[in-house]
């Protein structure tokens, strides 16, 4: 279905986004205090939603864009979850 | 002509998200991080879910395959909204819940948020 663009681009763009996922893990894994290590979860979550969006166009498949929305929403909940948790106080 | 467009997108969106995920590792602060690591991805998500939208509506409208490109184009479309709603508003509970937590910006000579958050004004009513 799509033959007007070079796949191979597809997949330098998904090498360069698994890069900067790299990235953001080094914080998860360094960062000084909880919420450091919250906001590099957040930011991993957003470009694993970009990156589920490419691989669905390269392989053509629409269900993988499903699940990248689903994700998102998932993932919202979760991060505003731990950040009332880290508040603190009761619920 | 086309592609070169998709492929301006493209690269604009990576170059964005490797911006956000740097400023992530080289800032001083919770939220000087935040500021990177939230505005950049959500800027560099539009580009890359806009050009997969082009892509769609180019197969839906051009290349006549109605339904590849509609419900590629439709559901990449939810998927951006979905980015759009979701993503200011966790960063804005991040940087509440790091606030209340206590930790404070670095180099910050005045903190005018400090005596308006409910639990400290209780603190100063004791």
């Amino acid at each position: 279905m799509i033959d007007f663009i070079d796949l191979n681009v597809l997949l330098l763009v998904l090498g360069l986004l698994f890069l900067s996922i790299l990235m953001a893990l080094i914080r998860v894994i360094k960062g000084p205090t909880a919420p450091d290590r919250i906001v590099g979860l957040d930011t991993i979550n957003t470009i694993v939603i970009v990156s589920m969006i490419i691989f669905g166009l390269y392989k053509e498949a629409v269900i993988y864009i499903d699940v990248a929305i689903v994700y998102a929403f998932l993932s919202f909940i979760s991060t505003l979850f731990i950040a009332k948790y880290l508040e603190g106080g009761d619920f | 002509m086309f592609e070169i467009i998709i492929y301006i997108f493209l690269g604009v969106g990576v170059f964005f998200n490797l911006l956000g995920s740097l400023g992530l590792l080289r800032f001083p602060d919770v939220y000087t991080r935040l500021h990177a690591g939230t505005k950049c991805t959500t800027f560099g998500a539009i580009f890359i879910t806009v050009s997969v939208i082009l892509i769609g509506l180019k197969i839906w409208f051009f290349d006549g395959n109605l339904a590849n490109g509609s419900s590629l184009a439709i559901h990449t479309a939810v998927a951006l909204a979905a980015i759009l709603l979701t993503n200011p508003t966790g960063a804005h509970a991040l940087a509440r819940s790091a606030h209340k937590s206590g930790i404070k910006p670095v180099g910050a000579v005045i903190d005018e948020l400090d005596n308006k958050t409910e639990k400290n004004k209780k603190e100063d009513d004791e």
